[in-house]
Order: structure tokens, then C-alpha cells, then sequence
């Protein structure tokens, strides 16, 4: 049993986590992620470890209501406790061999981005970050991210805060600029969203790297669940990841796999809330 | 004629196994036990024993159960096997004690020696366990670090608490049990039973702890430095994939992640959270236990035709011959001689058919066992919605870039010298991770090697 001990509610449908769990705290790193049960009925379910205390014992992750596990997690209170957390697993990130990065991030990607901005800064690495939503109330952890920089650029799709459009007219409008010298994108979101990160990126010849956020089941390298192809080869998202070259994957299959269990998701959603 | 066929176990009855994921066979109750008993010669040089991967004294116990003496039946078994409910409905007792029965010789059927060690597991486990934990908890100082909590690692784990060394289990997934929990499924394995006899390790002062991932959550270095010894139990849990184009496609799935769903995550039952889809016409690649099995939970998820396809013949059929006939009960189409090229699509997303290449057998390789060609242009399809990928496992990747200084070979075993010791000078392995995917039993038998060696070395 693992004790969430703070739960903030940032916007709607996303809620800030904090669970005690020593030995992941002191053994996480940027980029990696936890697999999670809620209840022992439940499903095993991954996150990104979005912040970590290795002295308090704590990991941090955002968590998005966007099934009917999500919202059986949602339910848990501060204080209570979770039957289950696994990590950290996958590979941390690094970054630091690049001299100029460019952090992208749409929605709950800024999980994965902002303990990257952590690290950078206090390597005192060159990095600007670009943090898109729909809207300004699901745009998270705007405070925290001014603390680490300035060089921080906003979009919300209908101009309710910062940069009216998507991300990727952002990235257009940095990337444009013949002094930006950026040698790295890392870009993380709906995967349709890294997509066209990529495709941005690709015209100014630099380089992306992403974040797979796939389906997973002990997300230690035994179910194959989470596989994609990257250069023609299987990859496994759980233990060759969760980072991966964007030039090698298959976009499509990766697309379409992700919606595998789609229809099943949204009945046990409805089922949970009580709307069917 | 009076001793010519064993006793048959009793089986749920067909219909009422294709709704239910409860065991298909029930335990011999006393009164057949005794007679199935009685059928043992008690050779004295016990050639079945022989068979034995862990050395059961097999007519030893079977002529206690003879003579109504259940209890030193299990003293007896119970002695160099920590897992007898479990060995009992797994092994493949067929190829091993069985083979070996002398009522064999005399085209009688031999003695059900799985039948009866299960008997005897399940009686101990009704009972309340034998020994007692206080005869032997904790009465050395030294520390026994075991990585994963499969067959292997649990029967390393029993000997070295029996002799009383300080062990504990470190198991990534949520639940202990390996491949006896995420991968057998429950109408073969009943998950009570494996919660049952890993309670038994548990009351000898096993500690075991879920959610620790070697090298991760604690580094393989951590352990050890920390433990006098380290046993690496981790299996052959990555699923092999066959390389041929669509395997991809959504409804292709890994027989790992498909029992993983069923059985770990129990996604057949209404209170579970995980999903699985249940798909109408399912096609098994594979002819092992595991084909099997994913064949069978395939029907019981509610399927209208389920086919288990196989490129050799009926005959080189890996699986247990009992497995086949339940699944052939059940009504999974057994087609052989069939080998898969490609696996199929009409919308680019879902996979929709299977092409194959008919195949014949060829002549038998050094092991006895016949290889096949491919016939050129019989290509065919069969249409499906879902395709499982069962043709084996590899150890876990995660071994050969977490566990520092570890010598792995080219597939990722973990070669072992004759006291099942690495080249780590305190880190012992045994079972599918030394070896390749292979059987629980053999498993057990590493592990209990492996324990014996530790024992030497740090139960002084």
C-alpha cells in the first residue's frame, strides 16, 4: 500500500498527485514513469514520474481523468492509500549532450517536460519550452515552469492565454527564426500532436525526440502490449523507452494501436460513472 | 483387467467448462486415491523417481497414501518439493516419473503419479500446512536475496528458509507466483491454490515483497551488497514474435499479453478494470502449453471458432497430451502442418486473416524430433479477428542492461556453472532465465540446486 499524501485538483480532470514511495523516489530520473493499481481490481496503469523527492520519499505525477480507471483514481483523497506503485521504469532521459534544446509539450505532456526543464537548468543548459492547451485553465503548471525560465512561450488553441494556435505554429515561428540554433526537439502530447511536431521539425532539418505514452500491462518487458516498430524493428514503449527518434516510428501503426481498446474503455467509463 | 487403466479424474463437464474459467479436473477424492495407490509396485530401485527433476521418493510416498497415512505421505513429498498442488496439475509427469512406471513395460497404464502428488498437495493445503513455522524461522544470520517469484525462485526460496537462512523475494509484478499467476491460466492452475502454497512459504519466514523491480527499484549492485547471496529466478518472460509482416495490426497479440489480461488481471470477470476484447474467430500460433492455454481462454471468452494452428505435425505437438484432449473437448480446431507467412489486413488497421504455407515433415533432427519444409505455392488464408502469437519466450531484457557485470549469452541466458552459479562469485540462477523457456518442474528443480549449493556455502 502506497500513501498519497497531496492531491491538488489543477484544472479540470487533472489532479496533481504526491505518493510516498522511497525507494522510487531515490532511484528516479527524468523521463521515467511508474505503473500503478489503484484498487486490487484494477488496472495496472502508467504515468510519468513528474517530479521527485528523493529526501521526503516522494514521486509526483499528473493524473488526467480520461477513463473509468483514471476517474476510480480520481476518487482517492489525500491520505488515502493506493494498492500498487511500480518504478521507476524505462530509460531517464537525457538530453544534456545537445547544446540547444527545444521542450514542446501539449496538455498533460508537460509532465514529461518539466522535470526535464528541471534538469537543464541545473545543468545550466541553453532551452526554451513551449506549453500548449486548449484553453487557459487546463494550461498546468505555469508558476512552477517561470521559476526554472523565461524562455517559456504559451499557446492555447482559442488565444485564451499567450500564443492563439497550436504548438506547432509555435515551433513554425522559433524554429523560422535563423538565429534559434536549436540542435533537439523534445515533444511530448497526443500522439497525433508529436506527429506534427516532428513534421515541423523535419522541414528545418532538426531532429525530435518523443515520448510514447502506450498501453501497458507490467511495463517491465513481458507483454509485448506496448510494442511499436522503429526502423522496421519491434521496440518494446516499456524498456527500449519511452523515448524514441521520431524519424524511425511508424506513425500510422503507432496511431492505430493506440486506439485498440477504445470502444471497451468508453463503456467501462460510462459503467463507472453511471451514465449508461 | 482389474489394473490395467488408472483412475481417471473427474472433469467438469464439458458445457459447463466453455462459460467458466474454473479448473477443468477435480482432485481424487480419499477413496480413489487409496485405490490408485494400491496399483504401485514399490520397486525398490523406483525407476520413476529417476525421472524426477526435484527427486521425489516417489513409491514412498505413494505407499503411505496406500495405507491411509496421509500426513507422512506429505512429510515425505513435502520434503524436497515446496510446491506439490502446484507440480501436481503442471508437470509434465508424462515425460518424467510416469515414463519410467514398470506397469509401462507391461502395456499397462502407468501409475498417476501427478494425480496422486496432487492429492496429497491439496490435502496439506485443506489441512493448514506442515512443517510449522516455528521449527524454522530465522535460525541463521545470513541473507538470501531472490529476484522473482516463479517456480524457480520459490523452490530456492523454500529450501533455503528450511534451512533456515534469511530469504527474501522481490517480485516487479503486483502479485508473487511468475508464470504460475500472469501466465497458466486458472481452469488449469486454480490462482487460490498458488496464493495457498505461496502462504506455506510465507509461514516458514519467507519475506516476499511485490512491486520491486531488479534494477530499478533497487539496483541489482544494492542486493548484492546488501544480501551474502543472490538467486536470479527471473524466467523467460519476453515473448518471442514470429517476423513476419502484420504483426503489428491491432488484434495480433503476444499469448503473454493475452493470458497476462485473463489471468494476472482477471479481465474475464466483471469486477475486473482491464480490458480485453472478445474477438469471434481466433487463431493460436503455437503448439506448445501455452498455445494451449491461450486457445482455451479464447473459447471460454465467449469465441465462435477458435483454431490452434501448428507447422509440424499432431504428433511433435510440445504440449501435455491431456491439455490436447481437454482443448479438442472444448472444441479448439487443431490444424497441423500449417506454417503462417503473413497475417493480414483488409482496412490497414484490424487484422482480418492469416495466410499460410502448407508444410511437411522431414526427417528427424539429433533429438529424435522430425523438422518440416514448406510446400511451395499452397499459400491459403483463414480469416480471423484476432491472432496470439505463442511460439515461445526469451529471458527479460532488463537482465542484460541492469544487472551490472552479469554475463548473459547471445539469447540473454545466463550461462551457470554445475553448483548453478554465475559468474558473480555470490549471484546463483536458475531455471528459464539460465535455460530458455522450459518447464515448471525443471525450473524447481534449478532453483532447489541452486539452493542446495547456497545452503553449502552460508547455512553455517
Amino acid at each position: 500500500m502506497y500513501q498519497i499524501i497531496s492531491k491538488k485538483i489543477l484544472a479540470q480532470d487533472i489532479i496533481e498527485y504526491t505518493i510516498f514511495a522511497p525507494d522510487v523516489a531515490s532511484r528516479a530520473n527524468p523521463g521515467q514513469f511508474v505503473i500503478l493499481r489503484t484498487e486490487p481490481d484494477g488496472e495496472r496503469l502508467p504515468f510519468t514520474i513528474c517530479d521527485f523527492d528523493r529526501r521526503a520519499g516522494t514521486v509526483v505525477m499528473l493524473v488526467q481523468t480520461v477513463g473509468a480507471s483514471t476517474y476510480i483514481l480520481s476518487q482517492k483523497e489525500n491520505g488515502s492509500y493506493i494498492s500498487d506503485f511500480l518504478g521507476p521504469l524505462g530509460n531517464a532521459t537525457d538530453l544534456l549532450m545537445y547544446n540547444k534544446i527545444l521542450l514542446v509539450s501539449g496538455g498533460i505532456g508537460i509532465a514529461v517536460t518539466y522535470p526535464q526543464a528541471k534538469l537543464l537548468h541545473e545543468h545550466s543548459k541553453s532551452f526554451e519550452m513551449i506549453i500548449g492547451a486548449r484553453n487557459y485553465d487546463l494550461l498546468i503548471y505555469k508558476e512552477e515552469v517561470k521559476r526554472i525560465t523565461d524562455s517559456v512561450h504559451f499557446t492555447t488553441d482559442d488565444g485564451s492565454f499567450g500564443f492563439k494556435g497550436f504548438v506547432t505554429d509555435k515551433v513554425r515561428e522559433l524554429l523560422s527564426n535563423e538565429n534559434s540554433k536549436f540542435d533537439i526537439i523534445f515533444a511530448v502530447g497526443p500522439l497525433p500532436m508529436m506527429r506534427a511536431v516532428f513534421n515541423v521539425a523535419r522541414e528545418f532539418s532538426v531532429n525530435t525526440i518523443i515520448s510514447m505514452n502506450s498501453i501497458m500491462l507490467d511495463g517491465t518487458g513481458m507483454c509485448g502490449c506496448c510494442r511499436l516498430t522503429v526502423n522496421g524493428k519491434i521496440k518494446y514503449a516499456c524498456v527500449d523507452g519511452p523515448e524514441f527518434d521520431a524519424n524511425g516510428i511508424d506513425w500510422n501503426e503507432t496511431i492505430n494501436r493506440s486506439k485498440r481498446f477504445k470502444e471497451i474503455e468508453a463503456e467501462h467509463y460510462c459503467k463507472v460513472r453511471g451514465l449508461c | 483387467m482389474l489394473d490395467v487403466k488408472r483412475n481417471a479424474l473427474r472433469e467438469l463437464p464439458i458445457k459447463e467448462r466453455l462459460t467458466t474459467f474454473k479448473e477443468t479436473t477435480f482432485t481424487y477424492d480419499d477413496e480413489t486415491a487409496i485405490k490408485e495407490a494400491k496399483r504401485c509396485h514399490k520397486c525398490k530401485n523406483a525407476p520413476c523417481a529417476k525421472g524426477c527433476p526435484v527427486g521425489v521418493d516417489i513409491p514412498g510416498f505413494i505407499s503411505k497414501i496406500a495405507c491411509h497415512d496421509f500426513d507422512s505421505a506429505a512429510l515425505i513429498l513435502k520434503s524436497v518439493n515446496a510446491l506439490p498442488s502446484i507440480c501436481g496439475r503442471v508437470c509434465p509427469q508424462e515425460e518424467q516419473c510416469e515414463k519410467f512406471c514398470v506397469k509401462c513395460k507391461a502395456n499397462r497404464e502407468a501409475v498417476a503419479t501427478g494425480r496422486l502428488e496432487r492429492f496429497i498437495g491439496d490435502y496439506l493445503l485443506n489441512k493448514g500446512n506442515l512443517p510449522k513455522a516455528s521449527s524454522v524461522v530465522s535460525t541463521k544470520t545470513s541473507k538470501i536475496a531472490v529476484i522473482g517469484s516463479g517456480p524457480a525462485s520459490l523452490s530456492c526460496a523454500n529450501d533455503c528458509a528450511m534451512a533456515g537462512l534469511d530469504v527474501t523475494v522481490f517480485e516487479s509484478l503486483h502479485s508473487p507466483g511468475g508464470v504460475l499467476t500472469y501466465g497458466i491460466p486458472e481452469f488449469r492452475l486454480p490462482k487460490d491454490l498458488v496464493n495457498a502454497e505461496i502462504e506455506s512459504l510465507k509461514n516458514i519466514g519467507v519475506k516476499i515483497k511485490v512491486n520491486y523491480l531488479i534494477g530499478k527499484t533497487l539496483f541489482f549492485k544494492e542486493l548484492v551488497e546488501q544480501y551474502n547471496a543472490v538467486f536470479i529466478g527471473t524466467g523467460a518472460g519476453l515473448p518471442k514474435f514470429l517476423g513476419i509482416e502484420g504483426e503489428e495490426l491491432n488484434g495480433v497479440y503476444s499469448a503473454n499479453e493475452y493470458l497476462t489480461r485473463t489471468n494476472l488481471m482477471k479481465a474475464y470477470s466483471t469486477n475486473s478494470q482491464t480490458p480485453i476484447v472478445k474477438h469471434k474467430n481466433v487463431i493460436v500460433l503455437g503448439g506448445g502449453n501455452v498455445a494451449f492455454d491461450a486457445a482455451r481462454t479464447a473459447l471460454r471468452l465467449g469465441t465462435e471458432s477458435t483454431i490452434l494452428a501448428y507447422r509440424r505435425g499432431h504428433n511433435e505437438l510440445r504440449a501435455r497430451h491431456e491439455e490436447i484432449v481437454h482443448a479438442q473437448q472444448e472444441g479448439v480446431q487443431i490444424k497441423t502442418l500449417i506454417a503462417p507467412v503473413k497475417i493480414v489486413s483488409t482496412d490497414g488497421v484490424n487484422v482480418t486473416s492469416v495466410e499460410f504455407v502448407r508444410s511437411e515433415l522431414s526427417e528427424p533432427d539429433s533429438s529424435g524430433r522430425r523438422g518440416f519444409t514448406l510446400i511451395p505455392n499452397s499459400n491459403f488464408e483463414i480469416a480471423c479477428d484476432a491472432t496470439i502469437v505463442a511460439i515461445g519466450t526469451n529471458p527479460n531484457p532488463l537482465i542484460k542492461g541492469g544487472f551490472d557485470g552479469l554475463i548473459t549469452d547471445s539469447r540473454g541466458c545466463i550461462p551457470v556453472d554445475s553448483n548453478f552459479k554465475t559468474n558473480l562469485d555470490t549471484v546463483y540462477a536458475g531455471g528459464d532465465a539460465t535455460t530458455g523457456s522450459a518447464t515448471v518442474i525443471s525450473a524447481m528443480g534449478a532453483g532447489k540446486k541452486a539452493a542446495a549449493s547456497i545452503i553449502a556455502r552460508f547455512a553455517n
